[in-house]
């Protein structure tokens, strides 16, 4: 048996008395601050967030379905376009995972190389991510900045790869082609002016008084809710959990580099956005010891069989002419059996679950997206907010909808 | 604690229900019966500190018996290391009991394994589609439903082609006849130009093109 005391009878009888109605309402998935395609319900007590439903499947492209159909060369530009923002880091944790089936490794300078891919990636994804962040609590002029620092990480990628934004430049077994001698001197270039723009952004918005009270204690995940919701990143890493998969199982030679990884002690959205500032100090960091220690040598894996041979050997020799023209139309062959490989994405954990029955396409490709498993926080962390801070933890939770749907 | 460490306990407490481990690349993964999942998970993440359930998917093995699979891929934050489970499930009776009770993150996984696959899971506090719009009527990434995909009709929007009323008819208040002289003379085009306006003006007489 309760006791009620007189205050809370006068409580419920004045709720009652104004009738709070709760409001549903739709924020639709074309909005500008769902950063994409998504869809929230939204279930309101005047101003107060009460329930939010995300609702996602608008940018579904059915990749898992394509990839059954194609060989697994083919498959990488999709890749690409899984973490839009990041194309270079979907490409390597991908070349890594099929590497990972067939059992085979890469030279070292094919190592280093992708680490100055996958680096550069996470710098220009976080520029988006605390851009965009920055804007939509109301700080424009940072947007601008950093995206001015993102204009440099292009010219990188297409001086590296061809082309700015969908990169595809990892194959299984190596790259498309070594780095341009241009691209070193661009990189050292960047990463002397890089650092001024990070502490013009701290300047501006690390003790701005505005961006601290709203986001400060604003979406607040606790560690044991971001370990049950599976969430992985900046967006655990921020909740107070030590985990980073560079360091926990380092791939692709992370394990030759001396950086730190950030952890947040509170979990709420500025200590999500104090990660992804420090990440970017880090990768910079990354970055200059890749490019110092660069080692020399083959950018391939001496396998013909999993890669295309050279165009010389094709045209005069038989055996040549006869693995291009397996591996083109084929595929490679995979041995049968499963695996899964996971990489630290900005987004977070990015892995690919393949199981294979043999032959040159997947029998099943599921992507585990960091997107997807760290937008099922969201209810988590918005229940209780105002609307307005719905805006900064979305921003906050740093999704893409690329990865989330496929 | 190692993936084979767990696997030892876990044939300690479940017996016989667990398969023998098979080893590729340096991963582990266990068949375990569909009955047993809950529990087993359950074991895992109090007795193993396997605390992250890092991805569930479901596999469709067209052709084979059973026909369908759903893949646990569990992590331990503790002890660093990965532990794959496989439980097959039939295709006369699909459904794998849920384990949103031992890890949150489950929730939105198996709501995308039954709406790719139609794999149905027991006390599932949300079993609705995620990706594809509620009633639609196909699993997509079932081996039979081809790649082009098949016609389905669209979710029922605010406006739907029975709720939206076409535009009115000619003659109707606000639309023009196209084509003809007056409606050119009533509703004159925008020109370039103040001069070319003008010069309308003081020659009335120039043919207008239509």
């Amino acid at each position: 048996m309760e006791l009620i005391d007189s205050a809370t009878r006068a409580q419920t009888a004045m709720d009652e008395a104004l009738g709070s109605e709760k409001m549903i309402i739709n924020m639709g998935p074309q909005h500008p601050s769902t950063h994409g395609v998504l869809r929230v319900v939204l279930e309101l007590d005047g101003e107060e967030v009460v329930n939010v439903w995300p609702d996602i499947g608008y940018l579904h492209r059915g990749d898992e379905k394509i990839a059954e159909n194609m060989t697994y060369t083919q498959f990488i530009p999709y890749t690409d376009r899984l973490d839009y923002l990041a194309p270079l880091a979907n490409n390597v944790t991908y070349a890594y995972a099929v590497e990972k089936l067939m059992g085979m490794d890469v030279p070292p300078r094919c190592k280093y190389i992708r680490v100055i891919c996958a680096e550069l990636a996470r710098i220009s994804s976080h520029l988006l991510g605390l851009g965009s962040f920055a804007m939509d609590i109301g700080a424009m002029t940072v947007f601008l900045y950093l995206f001015r620092e993102r204009e440099k990480i292009y010219d990188m990628a297409e001086c590296i790869s061809g082309a700015r934004f969908t990169t595809s430049y990892t194959r299984i077994g190596g790259l498309a082609r070594d780095l341009t001698p241009e691209f070193i001197p661009m990189l050292r270039k960047f990463l002397k002016e890089f650092p001024a723009t990070v502490d013009e952004t701290d300047k501006l918005l690390t003790r701005n008084r505005i961006f601290c009270e709203r986001t400060r204690g604003i979406g607040v995940l606790t560690k044991a809710d971001a370990i049950d919701l599976g969430v992985t990143g900046p967006c655990l890493r921020g909740s107070g959990v030590d985990w980073d998969i560079r360091k926990s199982h380092p791939y692709s030679s992370y394990e030759d580099f001396d950086f730190e990884v950030p952890i947040g002690s509170v979990g709420d959205s500025y200590d999500r956005y104090l990660c992804r500032m420090e990440e970017m100090r880090q990768s910079v960091r990354i970055l200059q010891q890749a490019v110092d220690n660069l080692p020399d040598g083959p950018v391939n894996s001496p396998d013909a069989k999993i890669l295309l041979p050279d165009k010389e050997a094709v045209l005069t020799k038989m055996e040549e002419l006869i693995h291009h023209f397996i591996n083109v139309t084929e595929g490679i062959n995979a041995p049968p059996g499963e695996i899964y490989f996971s990489a630290e994405n900005p987004k977070g954990e990015l892995g690919f679950f393949i199981v294979s029955k043999g032959g040159g396409t997947p029998h099943r490709l599921k992507i585990r997206a960091p997107s997807f498993v760290n937008l099922q926080a969201l209810p988590v962390m918005a229940r209780g907010h105002m609307m307005s801070d719905m805006v900064t933890i979305l921003a906050s939770i740093d999704f893409v909808m690329g990865e989330c749907d496929r | 604690m190692t993936p084979e460490a767990a696997i030892d306990r876990l044939k300690a407490q479940f017996s016989n229900a667990i398969s023998a481990p098979v080893e590729f690349r340096g991963e582990f993964s266990i068949t375990v019966p569909r009955e047993k999942i809950a529990a087993i998970c359950q074991f895992l993440k109090t007795e193993c500190d396997f605390d992250m359930l890092t991805d569930l998917s479901g596999v469709d093995n067209y052709g084979e018996d059973p026909r369908y699979e759903v893949d646990y891929i569990l992590y331990s934050l503790t002890h660093r290391c990965h532990l794959r489970l496989k439980v097959p499930v039939s295709e006369e009776d699909m459904i794998v009991d849920s384990v949103t009770s031992v890890w949150g993150t489950a929730n939105w996984h198996e709501r995308e394994a039954f709406d790719m696959f139609g794999i149905r899971f027991r006390n599932h506090p949300n079993l609705k589609r995620i990706i594809m719009w509620e009633g639609y009527p196909y699993h997509p990434l079932r081996k039979d439903f081809p790649l082009a995909g098949l016609p389905a009709e669209l979710p029922e929007t605010a406006v739907n082609a029975d709720t939206v009323r076409s535009a009115p008819m000619l003659g109707g208040p606000f639309v023009a006849a196209s084509g003809t002289r007056s409606s050119i003379r009533r509703e004159p085009r925008q020109y370039d130009t103040m001069a070319e306006q003008e010069e309308k003006q003081t020659h009335p007489t120039k043919k207008e093109s239509v």
